[in-house]
């Protein structure tokens, strides 16, 4: 078809796929489909056993055809079930429906401890976003405390699902990675133009959570969607080149040791009504607020780390 | 500002950190800095018990720059003191007496996770001890609450995983209902802190203003902290839990975990509601109601056991119970009866955990009823430990048992309507007791045959073999036969704390 | 039961009854996967109803623009701050009760919690 070209590099070159493209033929047949699984293969004896005790667990012991009182109970189960329900929701109701009117200016939630926090919040704190001063600077112990339970779900999924001895046959049964088509086309070319702005503009919603909208945990959850993005696309083994296990636990470890020293330093010289040294800088400037500002980065560190962290339990067990 | 009266801050801190350091060690360096950390934490609780009972007053500690109620609090006074030493001195004998059951039954790779899970959930009791504030009291019951369930199935075999899921799925009901009933206080009062939350119910009650809201508040709070505390219909996981977890999971469980959300309850019920509102809504007759069924089917369960770690936690669920009826009593007696018997029990049941897995090692690792024929004679230490526990939960004087009982006794004549339901109560579960932990008792110094032990080869453990186990025990005997005798200073550090805990 | 106030409150009573229906389900499912459904229903339920605490009518979000700093411009920030703890606290809970599913489906091959109680006391340990 071309007459300065053989014919294997003309149908490489991109005018044939445009031409192809304007015939409306299919350009990425055989290289963007799913391989055709494997049948599921399953040991013989094992799924008659087990259909044998399902038979026999359903026969004996629920057994609801000839067993009259199993009949009663799940009637019973059924209807006491619906009345509880019904009745906690009422009670509910009634709760709700004796409480001060909802958007209303004089309810008892709006004292004057709200009335401070709006009215000297930017001078006592310098954060621009009231609700990250309030959580970072007036109640920074809530904080604290929530850090340290992602920290300790992670470490409950870590004994969980993380497979330290790399048993081959294990590997295989609990594996269904094993289908999924690697390296597909679409995906790596859309995440190579988006994983790069998701990481930066996670990184400006940590960095600017005392000016506006945002903060640690919004910034480190965007942040974690890229790389589980990336992870997507990539695979694993281009991810282990700079996120391992050792990468989180230290990294999960500064941070929450930073957090934890710089918080004990502001309670300690606040209980003791001491002045904290630490600078507020002019409200409305990146580098403003003090602690607040190197807060948002450990605690958008910690999240980033634990989303990634749950995604790949779930998905391999290990990193 | 005295330095002591900065210790509770840098306990919870210390622990909070010990967390994540533990996670880039590894098993060995990990279980000693964990046991580091509780022995400096005991220390200074001790130094803080000792400046409360000199001031005799409670005092309030800002954490940060503002005070009450823009910023976040503690409050520390005798009562929390006394609560802080005894638990860490507890979680210490615990942890030290389960050392060999660790090294043998977690993977090695995650030994350091078990002990990040110890750190964070001493850190939380501490913090529920402390705290002045009841949303942070929130976020660390649910650290609790992850932790405790990351005690429970770091065994990793298939009864703990059930016990570890049928726990979430209660303690998650519970933290809702928490939940809920804090967002509905909040609505209605205006204030987080626990101080300013009572003055303005004291308003609202007196005005009659909000009364329907408030008593579903109450309802809500009071029943969820009992389902995570295991209230008798809320126990299902408990007996699976405690029966197949590794020897110092199931000891920190059952003396530390329930406790620390009951003080919670205290807690709310004195600070929070103010105690005479909670004494006319009707639910300390719900309390009272559950309480004393639990108490019975408790050990009615505990009978019918073979299995001798399951039949110890059941004999839990009845603990519980009379906890829970202490408190049906609404009165002072009531409540300082019911904090005694959550020391004492504490104490008593981390012992009956520790002696039971020393008779089982004397007995071929069999946790069944009829191998531990004789094993008194072959662990001569556990042997003695068991007996005391025994006969501190049936109430045998000089032990600490008597003591608790004698007080619900005294709180139960000081009640007028609810007198003959708790002394039937009180009788019926003594009986019941005594069935299930003396029949133990008399099956562990019943000689076995002589042709049963050449065929079976048991093991004879001396003191020696096992060095921090005996140490342990040696410890919790010498505490049970304190609180045994000495408990008059107790009792009435317990009435002084309550006093100014309001 | 006051009628005309629910009407009024139909947000928080729309909270309530889907803390209703997550608490029933948590509860009463057999399946663990709608379990756990039903325990972030609940979740989402309780911090709806925390969020419309700090709702006014008319005002904008607590963050200081043009230095306007009077309390009759601003919804009250408590409440979004509460609501940002929990719901790192049901994050956290959730994917533990997932690991805790994925590890009960590898050994026994059911998401029934009554079944696998059933097997349990038939083999032991």
């Amino acid at each position: 078809m071309s007459k300065k070209v053989s014919e294997e590099k003309y149908k490489k070159t991109l005018t044939y796929r445009l031409k192809q493209w304007l015939d409306g033929e299919d350009l990425f047949t055989g290289t963007v489909e799913m391989k055709p699984q494997e049948p599921y293969k399953v040991d013989q004896a094992v799924s008659e056993q087990r259909h044998e005790e399902k038979k026999r667990l359903l026969e004996q012991i629920y057994d609801i055809e000839h067993n009259p009182e199993m009949r009663i109970f799940n009637k019973i189960y059924r209807l006491f079930a619906f009345l509880f329900c019904i009745f906690l929701v009422l009670m509910l109701l009634t709760a709700v429906s004796n409480l001060p009117t909802v958007g209303s200016a004089d309810r008892p939630v709006n004292n004057e401890v709200a009335k401070r926090y709006i009215e000297n919040g930017l001078q006592e704190t310098g954060a621009v976003n009231i609700v990250t001063g309030m959580i970072l600077d007036y109640r920074a112990f809530d904080t604290l405390g929530e850090s340290h339970v992602l920290f300790v779900a992670t470490c409950t999924v870590l004994i969980l699902l993380r497979e330290d001895k790399k048993k081959k046959a294990e590997q295989n049964q609990n594996n269904d990675r094993l289908y999924e088509p690697k390296n597909d086309v679409i995906l790596q070319t859309v995440a190579k133009i988006l994983v790069p702005p998701i990481v930066i503009f996670g990184i400006y919603v940590i960095l600017c959570g005392h000016l506006g909208p945002g903060g640690g945990f919004s910034g480190g959850a965007i942040i974690g969607a890229g790389l589980i993005l990336y992870q997507n696309a990539f695979g694993f083994h281009k991810t282990e080149r700079f996120f391992t296990a050792k990468t989180y636990k230290v990294l999960s470890f500064s941070a929450l040791a930073c957090y934890a020293l710089s918080k004990c330093y502001s309670f300690y010289t606040g209980a003791n009504h001491l002045e904290s040294g630490i600078p507020l800088g002019t409200p409305g400037a990146i580098l403003s607020s003090g602690l607040i500002f190197v807060l948002n980065i450990c605690v958008g560190i910690v999240v980033a780390g634990t989303m990634y962290t749950f995604y790949v339990m779930f998905r391999k067990g290990g990193y | 500002m005295e330095f002591v009266q900065n210790f509770p801050f840098f306990s919870i801190i210390l622990s909070l950190f010990a967390g994540p350091l533990c996670s880039i060690l590894n098993g060995k360096w990990a279980k000693r800095v964990n046991l580091a950390v509780i022995t400096i934490i005991l220390a200074m609780s001790s130094a803080v018990l000792a400046f409360t009972l000199r001031t005799g007053d409670s005092y309030v500690y800002m954490m940060g720059h503002f005070p009450a109620p823009w910023g976040n609090e503690i409050r520390v006074g005798m009562l929390e003191a006394l609560m802080a030493v005894f638990f860490c001195l507890i979680m210490l004998l615990c942890m030290i007496g389960g050392v060999l059951e660790r090294e043998r039954e977690i993977e090695s790779t995650k030994q350091n996770l078990y002990y990040i899970m110890v750190n964070l959930l001493l850190s939380s009791l501490l913090a529920l001890i402390y705290t002045n504030d009841l949303f942070t009291a929130y976020v660390f019951v649910e650290i609790n609450t992850i932790s405790a369930c990351g005690l429970i199935m770091i065994r990793q075999n298939g009864r703990t995983f059930e016990a570890a899921i049928r726990y979430m799925i209660m303690s998650l009901l519970g933290s809702g209902m928490l939940l809920l009933g804090i967002c509905f206080l909040y609505d209605l009062t205006g204030h987080l802190l626990m101080s300013n939350i009572k003055e303005q119910v004291a308003i609202l009650n007196a005005s009659g203003q909000y009364h329907m809201p408030l008593l579903i508040t109450v309802g809500l709070i009071s029943v969820g902290i009992a389902i995570k505390s295991a209230l008798f219909p809320f126990h299902a996981w408990l007996p699976d839990a405690y029966g197949y977890s590794t020897l110092s999971s199931a000891a920190i469980l059952s003396s530390l975990v329930s406790k620390g959300y009951i003080f919670l309850l205290v807690k709310i019920f004195y600070r929070v509601i103010g105690f005479d509102i909670v004494r006319d809504s009707k639910i300390i007759n719900v309390l009272f109601v559950f309480g004393v069924i639990g108490m019975i089917m408790g050990s009615i369960s505990a009978i019918k056991e073979s299995n001798i770690r399951r039949m110890i936690a059941y004999s839990s669920v009845a603990q519980i119970g009379y906890i829970y009826m202490g408190f049906g009593f609404g009165t002072e007696l009531g409540m300082i009866a019911s904090l005694y018997h959550i020391i004492s029990h504490a104490a008593t049941k981390s012992l009956l955990f520790v002696a039971a897995s020393g008779i089982t090692d004397a007995s071929g690792d069999s946790t069944d009823f009829f191998d531990l024929t004789g094993a008194g004679y072959r662990n001569k230490l556990a042997g003695i430990a068991f007996t005391v526990g025994a006969l501190s939960m049936v109430g045998f004087p000089l032990f600490t048992g008597f003591i608790s009982k004698l007080l619900f006794a005294q709180a139960a004549v000081d009640s007028y309507h609810k007198l003959l339901p708790a002394l039937i109560a009180l009788a019926v579960s003594t009986i019941l007791n005594t069935v299930y932990f003396m029949k133990t008792v008399i099956r562990i110094y019943t000689p076995e045959k002589r042709e049963v032990l050449a065929k079976k080869q048991y093991q004879v453990i001396t003191m020696k073999d096992q060095k921090w186990k005996s140490a342990a025990l040696v410890c919790f005997i010498a505490i049970n036969l304190f609180f045994g005798l000495y408990s008059e200073p107790v009792v009435g550090l317990l009435e002084r704390g309550l006093k100014i805990f309001a | 039961m006051n009628l005309a106030n629910l009407f009024n409150n139909y947000e928080e009573a729309v909270a309530m009854i889907l803390f209703g229906i997550g608490f029933s389900n948590l509860l009463l499912q057999k399946n663990l996967i709608k379990k756990i459904i039903g325990l972030n229903i609940m979740d989402t339920a309780v911090y709806l109803f925390l969020a419309l605490k700090g709702y006014i009518e008319g005002r904008k979000a607590p963050i200081v623009v043009n230095g306007v700093q009077s309390v009759e411009a601003y919804i009250n920030p408590i409440p979004s701050g509460l609501v940002l703890t929990g719901i790192v606290v049901s994050v956290s809970v959730t994917a533990l009760m997932l690991s805790l599913t994925i590890r009960l489906y590898r050994r026994y091959h059911t998401l029934d919690l009554d079944e696998i109680s059933t097997r349990l006391k038939k083999e032991g340990l």
